[in-house]
């Protein structure tokens, strides 16, 4: 693949694996087995299967009609939040568990944000059987408490992450940490396309099922492969680099990549990590990163937990700075009432992680025959108390 | 391995005549600069030597320390609310080599170095008199492909971790790249923990000493005090005391307790 990874663990500048002595073993360990076993028969065979049997995919692709009718263009949704616990982390966290196990790990660990991830491994640990610490910060298990207790009814430990800041960037310091002190018998499940290499790419093939099912998708609906553009939001991006993985070789395809704005870009309280950001390193690989001019990095800010992460995944470091992709940014006020449009519109409660991606559409201009597919990675279920506050329902 | 080892360009500096001069029970001590307050750091490190510390170990905060527990993330957290930077911490060593003449190391994470700029940090660096650089995060790959040549030309010596689970042709490799000392990790943990002698680490320690590397080996993580020390120094050249002297500066007074405390690890 043009835009895939290098042997050294790099795309163009970014990625790598900056970590410390006491990681490598474990990280070296992953990067010679990843891909003999991700193309090994009876994984995919198993991995297929549940994410048939158990996860519901495939996932629909929606032709939504009154959006359509709104914004000028054929305008589909990729219904991740139809996906068992509720969002694209599952295709991930399936993926990872199946590798863990024939990597003879006994326990898992994971770092959550919002804590859709934190419940995608806790929940294919219960399957599994697996024991399951998940790291959260303080102040996250706060404002996504009854995704805490969702974990705890899966089985999972949730230990708060009170160093730092107290939210994911310090959530994933801490399972770096546990890492380091059980290196033979823990798997991390990391949540998105960051961290070390193999993870931005392993992460992305898991998460590819997306883009794959909607290139065969859109044939059914329109008789053709390739759409004008293609829409997610960015967190860590996951299910960006997901959604856009089998498009990236057909360069007509547009790929627009949604990141947090949180009160405006110049406000001091954001994460949009390339219209802020600097090159530097954070959690294994070098990539673009909110810092201080000393190399601090910064706590960003978003209404939505799962985009409030100070960096993005290499590759999408990679893919913005070629200019194969383009990245925008919108607000919370922007995003949140894209969430509440997209409900009364077309009957969805979104994520307001994928609210973002929705918001984007008030910016863009289309042809009529223009194909638009935008992920909706999540649903709105965990975020109802944000939204009612918004809203003041 | 046809290349010439690169390390034959180095001159001798403070570390490398030092363990010419020394080979059993050499302590280093670690600390965090800008902990507890700002300029204390030429104050500290030249109080460790009268103490009797061989050589030390300057710690620059960083936000993120994924490789440090709790003492020392603590530091590090104090230091930067104290305001510390890189471009403060080289004005505190302005006056270093006018106060103390043994090695010292500058240790950190490599994202305020990359925003430093990595030739501008080493060559800073030199000039004030530090004579080596250990960065955790900073890979085998990167630093000989990307970086080594700024170590080289500045004369200072990288120093690379090795842990009960590196491989023996990762050690010879480091081995290779090294030209101070091998910084052995006590167990595979985070910075704060205890040392453990299970049979397991012991083994560790025979199988590296069977190895006859050409660098000294320093045992860091887990020393704590006399004992541990002592211990540390039968299966290497010397020892690393971080966390518990981290914890020493939190006291009050804790200028006139550092004789006391270097004494109390040494005999
Ligand atoms: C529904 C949803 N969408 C998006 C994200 C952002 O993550 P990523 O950018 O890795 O897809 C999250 C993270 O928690 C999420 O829960």
């Amino acid at each position: 693949m043009k835009y895939g990874v290098n042997e050294h663990g790099y795309y163009g500048d970014f990625g790598g694996a900056y970590i410390p002595e006491m990681l490598y073993p474990n990280v070296e360990e992953l990067r010679q087995q990843y891909l003999t076993i991700l193309n090994d028969a009876s994984f995919k065979a198993e991995f297929d299967d549940l994410l048939k049997n158990y996860v519901g995919r495939p996932s629909p692709l929606y032709h939504a009609k009154r959006y359509s009718e709104k914004y000028g263009a054929n305008i589909f949704f990729k219904r991740e939040d139809l996906n068992h616990t509720g969002s694209h982390k599952i295709n991930n966290a399936i993926g990872q568990i199946l590798l863990a196990k024939r990597l003879g790990k006994k326990r898992i660990i994971a770092e959550t944000g919002a804590g859709q991830h934190g419940v995608a491994t806790a929940t294919v640990c219960a399957l599994m059987g697996i024991e399951c610490v998940v790291y959260m910060g303080e102040i996250d298990m706060a404002r996504q408490a009854p995704n805490v207790s969702r974990m705890k009814m899966l089985g999972a430990t949730v230990r708060p992450a009170s160093s730092g800041s107290k939210t994911l960037k310090d959530a994933t310091n801490e399972a770096l940490r546990d890492w380091i002190a059980n290196p033979v018998d823990t798997h991390y499940i990391i949540g998105s396309v960051v961290g070390p290499y193999p993870y931005p790419d392993m992460v992305a093939r898991f998460q590819s099922i997306i883009s794959e099912e909607t290139k065969k998708q859109l044939v059914e609906h329109t008789g053709k492969q390739l759409p004008e553009y293609v829409l997610a939001c960015v967190g860590g991006g996951s299910n960006a680099m997901g959604m856009f993985y089998h498009f990236l070789d057909d360069e007509s395809v547009k790929l627009v990549a949604v990141e947090a704005a949180g009160k405006g870009v110049d406000s001091g309280h954001s994460a949009a990590t390339t219209f802020l950001g600097q090159e530097g390193v954070l959690h294994g690989s070098r990539t673009i990163l909110m810092q201080t001019p000393d190399g601090q990095v910064v706590e960003p800010y978003s209404i939505s937990a799962g985009l409030d992460y100070p960096g993005i995944g290499p590759q999408h470091a990679h893919l913005y700075k070629i200019n194969r992709a383009q990245y925008v940014s919108v607000t919370d006020d922007e995003a949140m009432n894209a969430g509440l449009l997209c409900s009364q519109m077309e009957g969805i409660i979104p994520a307001i992680e994928s609210s973002h991606a929705l918001a984007q559409l008030e910016h863009m201009t289309f042809k009529a025959t223009d194909n638009v597919v935008i992920c909706l990675s999540g649903r709105g279920d965990k975020d109802l108390d944000t939204y009612i506050k918004h809203f003041n329902y | 391995m046809d290349n010439e080892p690169s390390t034959i360009s180095y001159k001798m500096n403070r570390l490398n005549q030092l363990f010419a001069a020394k080979k059993e029970n050499l302590l280093s001590i670690y600390y965090t600069a800008g902990y507890p307050a700002l300029n204390t750091t030429v104050d500290i490190a030249e109080a460790l030597e009268k103490a009797g510390a061989d050589f030390l170990e300057v710690g620059f905060p960083y936000s993120d320390p994924v490789a440090d527990g709790p003492t020392i993330q603590h530091s590090s957290e104090q230091a930067l609310e104290n305001g510390m930077t890189l471009n403060l911490l080289f004005e505190e060593l302005t006056e270093l080599r006018k106060r103390v003449s043994i090695p010292i190391l500058l240790m950190g994470y490599f994202n305020p170095i990359l925003q430093y700029g990595i030739e501008r940090f080493c060559t800073k660096a030199a000039e004030l008199g530090v004579d080596g650089i250990i960065v955790p995060d900073l890979p085998m790959y990167e630093y000989e492909a990307l970086y080594s040549e700024h170590f080289i030309k500045n004369n200072l010596s990288n120093i690379f971790l090795v842990t009960p689970q590196t491989s023996p042709d990762r050690i010879r490799k480091i081995d290779e790249l090294s030209n101070a000392f091998i910084y052995l990790l006590s167990s595979s943990s985070i910075t704060g923990g205890s040392l453990q002698l299970t049979d397991n680490i012991k083994d560790y320690y025979k199988r590296i000493k069977a190895m006859e590397l050409k660098n000294p080996t320093i045992i860091g993580f887990g020393i704590t005090d006399s004992s541990s020390f002592k211990k540390a120094c039968e299966y290497a050249n010397g020892a690393i005391v971080g966390s518990k002297f981290v914890k020493l500066l939190a006291e009050e007074n804790y200028m006139e307790k550092i004789p006391g405390f270097i004494e109390a690890i040494k005999f």
